[in-house]
């Protein structure tokens, strides 16, 4: 049995969009920056109601981080926005010195991560953007599940004093969440609970975590699923609830192995509680083109990865 | 400013107190840059000490003027400067690059580690002409008069990301911004001429839809009547080319690019404060020598 009900599929970055539009109009301050992405990273909608408030950069990311930057100066509240790879890797030295070592409140919005971007192919298919901006003092890295949760955490960004980076994806996914819940950065939801071992996923892959514990669930096996949206800081409480209460720990994303969710959860606990833990994610291997669907199983980040990561810690943790 | 500004003699007085300064604060870090900040003590003068709408003693008031130093490398002269207006201590500047200072190799804002009237870090190149635009956007957006001022080096603009910028301000006619182009022909490797050709650098900018003003940056009075010639220019974002020379003031540092990141050894340094006669505005410290 499913614990979730799909109530419609829209993307997460169509939740950013509309987020926008209501920050727009519950605060004079808020900026947009555009770089010729605009529609596809939904900021249109931003740029029709507030054309005043909306600049054009044309197709200059660094040039962007550095404007946004400066509109934090002048005391604006900034979003720049672009596709993942543009937003984190080519402006990486803008962001962090303009943005992260003068800790300006600016909101970068990357849109389109992930392997599942499909079939703009390996160049678009932000990978590593977890790592190398979760690598920088003061910067704040989240990635929402759905729809509802994106909006919800882009207008808690209003009241952030320090940068933070927000990870969107193209594709329709489910909306499976509860759009009166409450949100706060920090602190990662415990979508279902369990006692064998935890899941710990972001973004897109909570989804595919909820289904795999569907699987699992006919198996005899008990899973708590937990949806870590803030990535830094991560939720230590939770985890430390997680490892003693399971004793063993599955991370889930669409990025790189290396660097991502799954690492600072290693790290977290390597410090804090060394626990079991596999992880699913891109293994150090560049995408390619293909549906989101088909590259998530060739690359091994959907839901039957996430049983057989089970499978394996649960083997371990027998065998202990 | 929120005091008087300065006359002629008293910015040519404090010009050559701030390469005194310079020079010594280099004598005690023995790192850091000495080239460029001497051939801009002129411009930094008349910038804090005639032109800036600034409160020294208020560093975030609303209604200042906005100042951003895009090549970072040159915080000696600017450090000397924040300290001559009011904005730190002149004691701090025998902590220029020692560890828990706050006046960093390159600089930072007063809230992370650096100095007040810092609005952002640099010194990675290339970054400060976009913070400028976006500042300036952000202000004419609230009908703000404020100004911003930005200072660039010239080989600084090998660096792709400033023409984005040149760009996005032509485009969006950022016209409360002024740009200061440190035209002194040096960089680390050679004259910017042989490391990568600027010119015709006028045409590129004006090609990029900026007003652009020409003056001889060594020169307080005509720097002055530049700037204010680019502040009645309205419709387009303007640069002034400010020509300078590398280390001006010290006979043995002109116009040589050496003396882009040297600190003058002791001897040296001994030979420049003789040419640097001292001034009204007295030294930050006097070395045991001097006694
Ligand atoms: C992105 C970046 N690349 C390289 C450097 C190293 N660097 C520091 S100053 C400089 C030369 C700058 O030349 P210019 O702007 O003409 O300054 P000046 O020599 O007149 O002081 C270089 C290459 C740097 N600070 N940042």
């Amino acid at each position: 049995m499913t614990r979730y009900q799909i109530k419609e599929h829209k993307a997460t970055r169509l939740g950013f969009g509309e987020a926008l539009v209501e920050l727009g109009h519950e605060n004079p301050n808020v900026v947009v920056l555009g770089g010729d992405v605009t529609g596809s990273v939904r900021t249109d909608l931003f740029m029709k109601e507030f054309p005043d408030r909306f600049f054009s950069v044309g197709i200059a990311e660094q040039d962007m981080m550095g404007t946004a930057a400066g509109l934090a100066v002048a005391g604006k509240i900034p979003f720049a926005s672009a596709y993942g790879e543009f937003a984190a890797g080519r402006p990486f030295d803008q962001i962090r010195q303009s943005i992260a070592y003068s800790d300006l409140p600016v909101k970068i919005c990357a849109s389109h991560c992930g392997i599942t971007v499909g079939p703009d192919g390996a160049t678009h298919q932000s990978l590593e953007d977890i790592a190398i901006m979760r690598v920088l003092p003061h910067m704040i890295v989240a990635s929402p599940c759905d729809y509802h949760q994106a909006k919800k955490m882009v207008k808690a960004t209003i009241d952030l004093k320090h940068p933070i980076y927000i990870r969107f994806f193209r594709d329709n996914s489910p909306v499976y969440t509860d759009p009166s819940a409450e949100f706060q950065f920090g602190k990662a939801d415990t979508l279902i609970d369990g006692k064998d071992v935890t899941i710990v996923a972001c973004g897109l892959q909570v989804w595919e975590a909820i289904l795999a514990e569907e699987i699992l669930q006919t198996e005899g096996i008990s899973v708590r699923v937990i949806n870590m949206h803030t990535i830094k800081p991560l939720d230590a409480d939770i985890l430390i609830k997680a490892a003693r209460e399971t004793g063993a720990i599955v991370t889930a994303e669409d990025h790189q192995r290396h660097g991502g969710l799954g690492s600072a959860v290693a790290e977290f606990f390597a410090e804090n509680l060394p626990t079991l833990q596999e992880f699913v994610a891109v293994n150090d291997t560049f995408g390619e083109s293909g549906t989101g669907e088909e590259l998530m199983k060739k690359y091994g980040i959907d839901k039957d990865a996430i049983v057989k990561a089970v499978h394996r810690v649960l083997l371990r943790k027998k065998n202990r | 400013m929120k005091s008087t500004p300065f006359d002629i003699i008293e910015l040519k007085e404090m010009a050559r107190q701030i390469r005194r300064d310079v020079i010594k604060m280099l004598m005690i870090s023995k790192s850091g840059h000495s080239g460029g900040p001497l051939g801009l003590a002129d411009v930094f003068t008349s910038l804090y000490f005639h032109l800036l709408k600034i409160d020294p003693q208020n560093p975030k008031w609303e209604g200042r003027d906005y100042f951003f130093l895009s090549a970072g490398h040159l915080c000696p002269a600017w450090y000397a400067t924040l300290a001559r207006s009011g904005y730190l201590p002149l004691s701090e500047l025998t902590t220029l690059r020692k560890i828990n200072g706050r006046l960093q190799g390159h600089p930072a804002p007063a809230h992370t580690h650096g100095v007040p009237g810092v609005e952002i870090a640099s010194g990675a190149l290339g970054q400060g002409l976009s913070t400028a635009v976006g500042c300036a956007l952000g202000l004419r957006l609230d009908k703000k008069s404020n100004r911003v001022y930005v200072i660039l080096g010239d080989g600084e603009l090998d660096e792709g990301q400033n023409w984005e910028a040149m760009m996005t301000a032509g485009h969006h006619k950022v016209d409360n911004l002024i740009a200061i182009v440190d035209r002194n022909h040096c960089q680390i490797d050679g004259r910017t001429d042989n490391v990568m050709e600027l010119e015709p650098l006028a045409e590129k900018w004006k090609a990029f839809n900026w007003h652009v003003l020409d003056c001889d940056g060594n020169d307080i009075e005509q720097f002055i009547s530049t700037i204010k010639q680019a502040q009645s220019l309205k419709g387009k974002p303007i640069v002034l080319i400010t020509h300078t020379f590398m280390g001006k003031g010290v006979s043995f540092m002109e116009d040589d690019y050496k003396w882009h990141g040297m600190p003058p050894n002791e001897e040296q340094g001994k030979r420049a404060l003789r040419e640097l006669t001292p001034t009204k505005y007295g030294d930050f410290i006097e070395f045991e020598w001097e006694k």
